[in-house]
C-alpha cells in the first residue's frame, strides 16, 4: 500500500491533532529548558496548516508536503518553524511529482526532512535537539519494507531517541544558553518529533 | 561610491520588534542615507521571528547587509533569503547585533560595497585590536570638523587608510586605534578641536600620514 496525497494530508491532521492534545505537555518541556512557546509555536503552525488543508487537499504528495512547509515557515515563529519547515519543504522536493508514495520514497522523504534538519540547525546527534528523535528514526525506517511497517519502526526509534534527550546537556538551540541545567529533561523539539511520527504511523497511512 | 550606485541595506532580524527597531535607530542616526529595515517580534506582537516580516524587510533594501539576534532569527533570515529571487544580494552577517548594525551602516554610509559592510560588522565582533604604536613618522592633527573623528569621518578615514600599503595608528589621550578600524577610531572619542597623534610604517607610511592630514584639512568633507 502506498500513500497518495489524500493519505499524505491525513496524516498530516493526524499530527495537527496529536500536537493540540499535547501542546501544554510541549509548553512544560519548553519551559524547563526554554521560553516555553514551543507547543503553543507548534499548534499555532499545524492549526494554520489544517486550515490551509480544508481550503483543498493539493494534488500530490509533494505538493502537500511543501503546503505544510511554507505554512509552518510562516506561522510557528521560534526555532521550530524553520526547521520543520525545512524538513517538509525538503521531503517535498525530493519526492518530486510522484502520485503515490512507497516505501522507497518515504524512506527519501524521511532522509531528506533530516537533511534538511541538519542543513538548518547544524546539530548533530547528542546535541539533545530534535535530530535526536529524528535521525534513529530515518535509520529505523529503512530497514523496513512497507510503509506501515516502516512508519511504525521510525516512531518507535523517535519516542526512544527523544527518550534518549533527558540527560543531555544542550548544545544547540536556546536550550544550550542553559548548560548542565539542561540536563534532566527531554528536550521538547525532540518530542514534538516522535509524537509526530507516532502520529504517522497510527494514522490512516497504512 | 560611484555615481548613481545605491548605498547597501542593512536588515535587522530580531525575536523582538521593539529590538529590532531600536538597532535600526541606533544604526540609522549614524547612517541617515541607508536603508534600515527591521523585522522583529511575530505577526501577533509576540516573541519570537515571522518570516513574512523578513520577507517584507528583505524586498525593502536592494543590496544588503542581514545581522540577526539567536539562532532562530538566522534560521528563519536564512530561509527568506533562499526564497528571493537574487539570494546573492544579500549577506547574513554573523555578527554582534548592535556594534554589528553600528559598524555597517557606518561602512554602507561611507559608501563601502556589500563585502566591505558585511566584514565591517564581523569585525565588530573580534576584540579590539590594541593598536601598538607604530614607529616611525609621527603628525600631530587638531580636527576641524564638529563630531570630530565620528560615523563618516571614521569611515572615510578606515577606508582611505585601507587603501594604503602603511600601518597606522591614531592616538587620542592615552586610548590608540588602528587607523583602518571604524569602529576603534570611533572609539577614540575624538571631537572637533582635539588633537590626535597619527603614526605609520610601511612603504606608504609618508602617503598615510598626507592623507590622513588631507582629511582632516577638509574637514572629512562633511
Ligand atoms: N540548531 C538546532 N538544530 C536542531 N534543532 C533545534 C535547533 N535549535 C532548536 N532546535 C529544536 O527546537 C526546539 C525548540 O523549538 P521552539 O520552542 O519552537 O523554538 P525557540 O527555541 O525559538 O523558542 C528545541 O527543543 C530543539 O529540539
Ligand atoms: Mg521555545
Amino acid at each position: 500500500m502506498a500513500c497518495t496525497a489524500e493519505s499524505v494530508a491525513d496524516a498530516v491532521r493526524a499530527a495537527a491533532a496529536v500536537v493540540a492534545s499535547h501542546r501544554d505537555e510541549l509548553v512544560a518541556l519548553d519551559r524547563a529548558i526554554g521560553d516555553g512557546d514551543h507547543g503553543e509555536n507548534l499548534n499555532r503552525g499545524f492549526t494554520a496548516v489544517v486550515a490551509a488543508l480544508d481550503e483543498g487537499t493539493p494534488d500530490t504528495p509533494a505538493a502537500v508536503l511543501k503546503l505544510v512547509a511554507s505554512t509552518l515557515i510562516s506561522k510557528v515563529g521560534g526555532a521550530a518553524g524553520p526547521l520543520y519547515g525545512t524538513a517538509f519543504l525538503r521531503a517535498s522536493a525530493v519526492v518530486k511529482d510522484a502520485a503515490e508514495l512507497g516505501p522507497a520514497e518515504v524512506v527519501a522523504a524521511l532522509e531528506a526532512a533530516l537533511g534538511g534538519v541538519v542543513a538548518r540547525g547544524k546539530a548533530e546527534v547528542g546535541d539533545k535537539t530534535m535530530v535526536d528523535a529524528l535521525s534513529p528514526a530515518v535509520e529505523a525506517a529503512r530497514s523496513a519494507d512497507s510503509v506501515s511497517e516502516l512508519l511504525t519502526a521510525a516512531a518507535e526509534a523517535a519516542r526512544a531517541g527523544a527518550e534518549s534527550t533527558e540527560p543531555l546537556v544542550a548544545r544547540k538551540g536556546r536550550a544550550s544558553y542553559l548548560g548542565e541545567r539542561s540536563a534532566g529533561h527531554v528536550d521538547p523539539g525532540a518530542r514534538s518529533t516522535a509524537l509526530i511520527l507516532g502520529s504517522f504511523a497510527a494514522g490512516p497511512v497504512r | 561610491m560611484h555615481d548613481g550606485a545605491e548605498r547597501v541595506g542593512l536588515v535587522v532580524v530580531s525575536h523582538s520588534a521593539r529590538l529590532a527597531a531600536g538597532v535600526a535607530e541606533v544604526a540609522g542616526q549614524m547612517a541617515p542615507d541607508v536603508t534600515v529595515a527591521a523585522a522583529g517580534g511575530t505577526a501577533d506582537g509576540g516573541i519570537g521571528t515571522d518570516f513574512d516580516a523578513v520577507s517584507e524587510a528583505l524586498a525593502r533594501v536592494g543590496a544588503a547587509a542581514v545581522l540577526y539576534d539567536l539562532g532562530s532569527a538566522r534560521m528563519v533570515a536564512e530561509l527568506a533569503v533562499e526564497s528571493l529571487d537574487d539570494p546573492s544580494r544579500v549577506v547574513l552577517v554573523d555578527a554582534p547585533l548592535v556594534e554589528g548594525a553600528v559598524a555597517a551602516a557606518v561602512a554602507a554610509q561611507g559608501g563601502a560595497d556589500l563585502a566591505a559592510v558585511a566584514s565591517a560588522a564581523r569585525a565588530a565582533g573580534s576584540e579590539p585590536e590594541v593598536a601598538a604604536p607604530a614607529e616611525g613618522e609621527e603628525i600631530r592633527v587638531r580636527l576641524t570638523n564638529e563630531i570630530g573623528l565620528h560615523a563618516r569621518p571614521a569611515a572615510l578615514t578606515a577606508r582611505t587608510l585601507s587603501e594604503l600599503d602603511a600601518s597606522v595608528t591614531v592616538r587620542f589621550g592615552d586610548k590608540s586605534a588602528d587607523g583602518t578600524s571604524v569602529l576603534a577610531l570611533m572609539a577614540l572619542g575624538a571631537r572637533g578641536g582635539d588633537e590626535v597623534v597619527v603614526s605609520a610604517t610601511g612603504r606608504q607610511s609618508d602617503d598615510a600620514l598626507r592623507a590622513f592630514a588631507d582629511l582632516a584639512a577638509r574637514d572629512f568633507d562633511e
